[in-house]
């Protein structure tokens, strides 16, 4: 590519609007007559929408699309669909059809456009799904998504807020894309923790959510943009409150220390500002990490609450897939905090 | 010593990694003040200059335009020495220094010398290795200056970690020290002892 830079301007779920912004334009969107067959929909925070067909199937519906935050057009294609593919999971779902999203200069390098393209072509065929369409709009900069329709039972939707007292709390990627990234953009991490952080983000969440099957799920979503404390505390939903260990957060290679050399990104601190009121870090807890939990996180790991008795089985089998999962906290009653960050 | 960063219209992390640039050229403290665009530019920076112990101010100059003001202290730790170990791919080649004395290259039609000038440039950001240092002075301090040509390409090489300055006394004689866009602002005692170590020098 002639101009990676120009392809590249810090893409990925760190281009996502603010979460204190969005929330205040959807809570005054009209809504129409509920329809009761809408299980899923507006009202909730939660990662697709559902609507029952019949008595034992549900369409679930996802839309996820940004610009790239990798200058290989190949693996940015492969990026976006793993994130957009990651919200059927999330909800239990399988994936069934995608179709694409495409935003493209009118003169740009149609090369670049296909590889685009196949990287995700190649992602939604890993995810057994067929990709059966798609639109695409003449643009100055470079946005790839996808649409995705997957099924579900209705009844075994994973809500992501439905968390238990004592639940433990699982995450099953490392977190620090959006750093990691954002230092590669400025040549200010090393190419084998860049490679990291692609190979975290094209690792399809299908596997983990396969594993998740046999298991009580009270409550799953998948880490995006808002950040590991941002979808936490869509989690806790005002209703419980939760603590975290700091010494059992996966971080990808690099995550930490480019923190420390203050590498973080818009989204990070669009974050920190909406969740401040909500997280207590407790004294010992560097900066570093802090803004490891503010990360936006492009295709990021699955955030589940489990009952007690099922956690460690589960964070075993899906250590098994070769997953950097991790017990990283509980939910706990209600308190003034909602969410507590302590040293272990 | 005061130094000035215009970081308007990047993202970040691009405006902390242009101030932590400058901070890195303070010699003894001093201060820098960096233009960003948007307010969470300014608190990005804010919290950089908050963990490293700095004192640090912002004011708002418009709707897309503030000034934050970073106040480093004598003796406070500049990450001169230790700046980036860890970094590869590092293209920055050891201590070549390149200087531009004018917006022209080579002797000619001034029309045909600009198209080189903004030529060579682009191309330098397309080597394998790259210059640590980069001097614009005389005629030269234009190129760092908005309505430049080679604005995005010295964006490029700086990202790219190399060193920019632009003579702040050309500057001054010129007017146009408000609109310097890339890199930082240089005196002549290092504008010598840049020459004086470099391992090559490059004048095109």
């Amino acid at each position: 590519m002639e101009q990676p830079i120009l392809f590249c301007t810090g893409g990925g779920c760190t281009a996502k609007l603010g979460a204190g912004i969005l929330s205040r334009i959807l809570e005054r969107l009209p809504k129409g007559p509920r329809d009761p067959r809408l299980l899923v929909g507006y009202d909730s925070k939660d990662d697709g929408a559902v609507y029952q067909l019949t008595e034992d199937i549900a369409i679930v519906q996802t839309v996820d699309f940004f610009p790239p935050m990798v200058d290989d057009p190949y693996t940015f294609g492969k990026i976006a669909a793993t994130n957009a593919l990651s919200d059927i999971y999330a909800m239990g779902g399988t994936v069934c059809t995608a179709l694409n999203l495409v935003c493209f200069p009118q003169d740009g390098d149609l090369n670049v456009l296909g590889e685009v393209l196949r990287g995700g072509a190649e992602q939604v065929t890993a995810a057994g799904g067929s990709l059966v369409g798609g639109h695409s709009i003449a643009d100055h900069e470079v946005k790839y998504g996808l649409s995705v329709t997957g099924i579900v039972h209705p009844q075994k939707i994973y809500p992501n807020n439905a968390g238990q007292v004592g639940d433990h709390l699982i995450l099953t990627k490392a977190l620090g894309t959006g750093l990691v990234c954002s230092a590669a953009r400025v040549g200010e991490t090393t190419q084998e923790a860049l490679q990291q952080a692609v190979d975290s983000m094209t690792t399809l969440n299908k596997g983990a959510a396969e594993v998740l099957r046999g298991y009580t799920v009270h409550a799953c979503t998948d880490v995006t943009g808002f950040g590991l404390l941002g979808h936490l505390h869509e989690m806790m939903d005002g209703n419980r409150s939760c603590e975290l260990w700091a010494e059992r957060i996966p971080a990808l290679p690099d995550a930490l220390r480019c923190a420390g050399e203050f590498l973080y990104t818009a989204a990070a601190q669009r974050n920190r500002n909406h969740l401040t009121p909500f997280v207590t870090f407790e004294a010992g807890i560097p900066f570093e990490m802090e803004e490891l939990l503010f990360d936006p996180q492009t295709s990021g790991g699955l955030l589940v609450a489990v009952p007690p008795e099922e956690g460690e089985p589960l964070v075993a089998a899906l250590r098994a897939l070769g997953l950097p999962t991790a017990h990283i906290g509980e939910i706990v009653p209600k308190m003034n905090q909602e969410i507590t960050v302590k040293e272990r | 010593m005061m130094l000035h960063v215009d970081a308007r219209g990047d993202t970040c992390p691009i405006p902390v990694v242009k101030a932590k640039q400058a901070i890195a050229q303070l010699q003894g403290g001093g201060q820098v003040e960096v233009l960003v665009s948007e307010e969470i530019a300014v608190q990005n920076l804010i919290k950089l200059a908050q963990q490293k112990g700095y004192g640090v101010t912002s004011q708002k100059q418009d709707a897309h335009s503030f000034a934050v003001c970073i106040t480093v202290g004598e003796g406070q730790e500049t990450d001169e020495q230790k700046e980036a170990p860890a970094c590869i791919p590092d293209r920055r080649q050891g201590g070549t220094v390149v200087v531009i004395d004018s917006q022209e290259m080579g002797r000619g039609k001034e029309e045909l010398g600009r198209t080189l000038m903004k030529g060579f440039l682009y191309a330098l950001t397309q080597q394998d290795q790259l210059p640590q240092t980069m001097l614009f002075y005389n005629g030269g301090a234009h190129l760092t200056c908005e309505g430049s040509p080679a604005l995005e390409d010295l964006r490029t090489l700086e990202a790219e970690g190399v060193t920019i300055l632009t003579c702040g006394t050309c500057l001054n004689f010129y007017g146009i020290a408000d609109t310097l866009a890339v890199g930082g602002v240089t005196n002549m005692y290092e504008i010598a002892e840049k020459m004086l170590t470099a391992g090559h020098i490059v004048k095109p």
